[in-house]
């Protein structure tokens, strides 16, 4: 019995060595490659070579990458957007979810019906017309003293960040995870004196952490990622993203080396925040429940 | 960061509308304030939901029966069901649903399979559960973008696929020209497709695998039922509703098969990989037809309606 279970569990860590292999291969070839001349690359790939960092290594990819693409500028563009995005969708989103869940206010269950219908609506068949809207749009600047008004939001940096703020997967995740905190909490602190903004701010949020990071990663992930949005409504290469740099490697002959230090470059940053945060990341999805 | 006990803490259900004795009793003019100031929290989001997806869902609907181009001279008209009639006849319509169908009839059962496979895998503690966790999610965080670069390189006739294929099978298997040969490009689109999203699935069956008591388990060892009967009896009855969560939102992803395609094959060869989403891009950009690209994108909406509405129907609560 004693030697079932030990084979037992040694299958089962057998699967697991397997399914994280699976998972794994592509990027280590991806990282692996970024660092090899084209030659070596297509050499290697015959052997367990193609997955480590040997023979012919060095940053010259990286250095080409940079050469051929405004890497830095997208990169800062990026970093920009989806850090302006996260923080603002953070704040909105919590604020209303704390309001339909915790306060009384006329129509909420009408509110948050409406708000949860948006789940089925794929992005893909709202971006066709979305283009048109925003073009319609006033854009305010301010131009030393004078504000000027002009109309079009395409080619800016706002039409790729105030579109994505308002998430209604983030207020039924900030929602959830508010009817776990205990209502009480806001009874004592009104009897206190506090207003809701303050039992917000400072009873219900600093509870919401693991909310919090999960709202972050899963709004981090699409800012970063977008590509077909920016790829209609954004021509400047000052203000493009960094999935958008990607079609700067297929003109003319395609150095493969060149393709895997690019993507390696603007992979690594995710992953680095990812396992950053992964702990509270899978725990808070876990136990917040995405239970339907 | 600092994990809160809170989730183990929760309390009974709150009565539907959240009437507690206290509210009750507050005083009208407080209540007027909390309805101010509730109103004032949720506006921001509401009002941002309502410009960037309520209207232009009404737009892109309106759009639908008139012959608006993205840049036209001519003024916009109203053109009843034409675009609808064109759409009905196009053949590579067609082609474009049959490819769909056939990507969310694989990708739905296998990736949902395996991420359970993977969820169960990494449920229990044991020592290197992060680790597996964190490796397993990996292919998620990485951009779809990226991923179908990176795939369409390792697809190559002289690529890595084929290679390590030919390495594992002792050189029997000789590989495919995957992308370009019209009878393998959908199959090399679904394998990397569930390579990329099997991980997010992953962690919604574990959500839910953590939401069924230990005791139960306990319970079934006490009564001497073996693994396997633990997963059929307790187990897989205490995932009903992960089940049916998981079962849309693939389904949803596999219908709005988009950026792979894109990246890696434009719908060929022979419009083989085509789908209704990248019909709807390339007429409403490439030829600038927004009106047969609304015309698209609104079938689309209502066969992801429909098809919502049978799965719930199926996996209704039968009592």
């Amino acid at each position: 019995m004693k030697n079932v279970l030990r084979l037992n569990s040694i299958g089962a860590m057998a699967v697991r060595i397997l399914f994280a292999a699976v998972a794994a291969f592509p990027i280590v070839f991806m990282l692996v490659s970024s660092l090899k001349p084209d030659q070596q690359i297509f050499g290697d790939m015959s052997s367990v070579a193609a997955f480590l960092p040997i023979g012919n290594i060095s940053l010259d990819n990286y250095a080409a990458v940079f050469d051929r693409v405004p890497a830095a500028r997208f990169l800062i563009n990026s970093v920009g957007i989806s850090a302006v995005t996260v923080v603002l969708g953070i704040f909105i989103n919590s604020l209303c979810a704390f309001a339909l869940s915790r306060m009384q206010v006329r129509g909420k269950r009408v509110v948050f019906t409406a708000i949860l219908a948006t789940l089925i609506v794929p992005f893909q068949t709202l971006a066709l017309p979305l283009v048109w809207w925003v073009n319609q749009l006033p854009y305010f600047e301010l131009n030393g003293f004078s504000l000027e008004i002009s109309k079009g939001w395409l080619d800016t940096y706002q039409v790729q960040i105030i579109p994505f703020i308002a998430n209604a997967f983030s207020i039924y995740l900030y929602h959830q995870y508010f009817e776990s905190i205990p209502k009480e909490l806001d009874e004592a602190a009104r009897i206190d004196g506090a207003g809701w903004f303050k039992i917000y701010r400072q009873v219900v949020m600093p509870l919401a952490g693991p909310a919090t990071a999960t709202v972050a990663i899963l709004t981090f992930l699409p800012a970063w990622n977008s590509y077909l949005w920016p790829l209609m409504v954004v021509q400047s290469e000052e203000l493009r993203p960094v999935m958008i740099g990607i079609q700067y490697f297929f003109q003319l002959n395609v150095s493969w080396g060149e393709v895997m230090a690019y993507a390696s470059l603007i992979t690594v940053p995710v992953v680095v925040l990812f396992i950053a945060f992964q702990r509270s990341f899978i725990n808070s999805i876990a136990s917040s429940g995405v239970k339907g | 960061m600092t994990t809160t006990q809170l989730p183990s803490r929760r309390p009974a259900a709150p009565a539907p509308g959240g009437t507690t004795p206290a509210a009750a009793r507050r005083k009208r003019p407080g209540r007027l304030r909390e309805q101010l100031s509730g109103w004032g929290m949720i506006a921001p989001a509401a009002v941002l939901l309502l410009a960037f997806v309520f209207l232009p869902a009404i737009l892109g609907f309106g759009l639908a029966f008139t012959n608006a181009r993205l840049i036209s001279p001519r003024p916009v008209e109203f053109v009843g069901m034409d675009n609808f009639a064109r759409l009905f006849t196009d053949p590579t319509f067609w082609r474009a649903l049959l490819n769909v169908s056939y990507f969310a009839v694989v990708v739905v059962p296998v990736q949902s399979g395996l991420a359970l496979a993977m969820a169960l895998l990494i449920n229990k503690k044991f020592r290197g559960v992060n680790f597996f966790r964190t490796v397993y999610f990996l292919p998620v965080v990485t951009s779809m973008v990226v991923v179908s670069l990176l795939w369409l390189f390792m697809y190559r006739k002289d690529g890595l696929i084929n290679e390590l294929l030919s390495t594992f099978s002792f050189g029997l298997i000789q590989g495919a020209d995957w992308l370009n040969d019209p009878a393998t490009a959908m199959p090399a689109i679904i394998a990397l497709s569930i390579w990329q999203a099997a991980g997010f699935h992953m962690i919604i069956w574990l959500a839910g695998l953590q939401s069924i008591s230990g005791e139960l388990y306990e319970a079934a060892q006490l009564d001497g039922a073996s693994r396997w009967h633990q997963f059929r009896y307790v187990t897989w009855p205490g995932l009903k509703h992960t089940r049916s969560l998981v079962l849309v939102t693939i389904t949803i992803q596999a219908l709005g098969l988009f950026d792979q395609v894109s990246v890696m094959t434009q719908g060929g060869p022979l419009d083989s990989t085509t789908t209704i989403i990248y019909e709807a891009v390339r007429s409403g950009f490439k030829q600038q037809e927004t009106s047969y690209a609304s015309a698209i994108s609104l079938v689309f909406f209502v066969l992801v309606l429909l098809i919502s509405a049978v799965q719930r129907y199926l996996t209704r609560e039968k009592d």
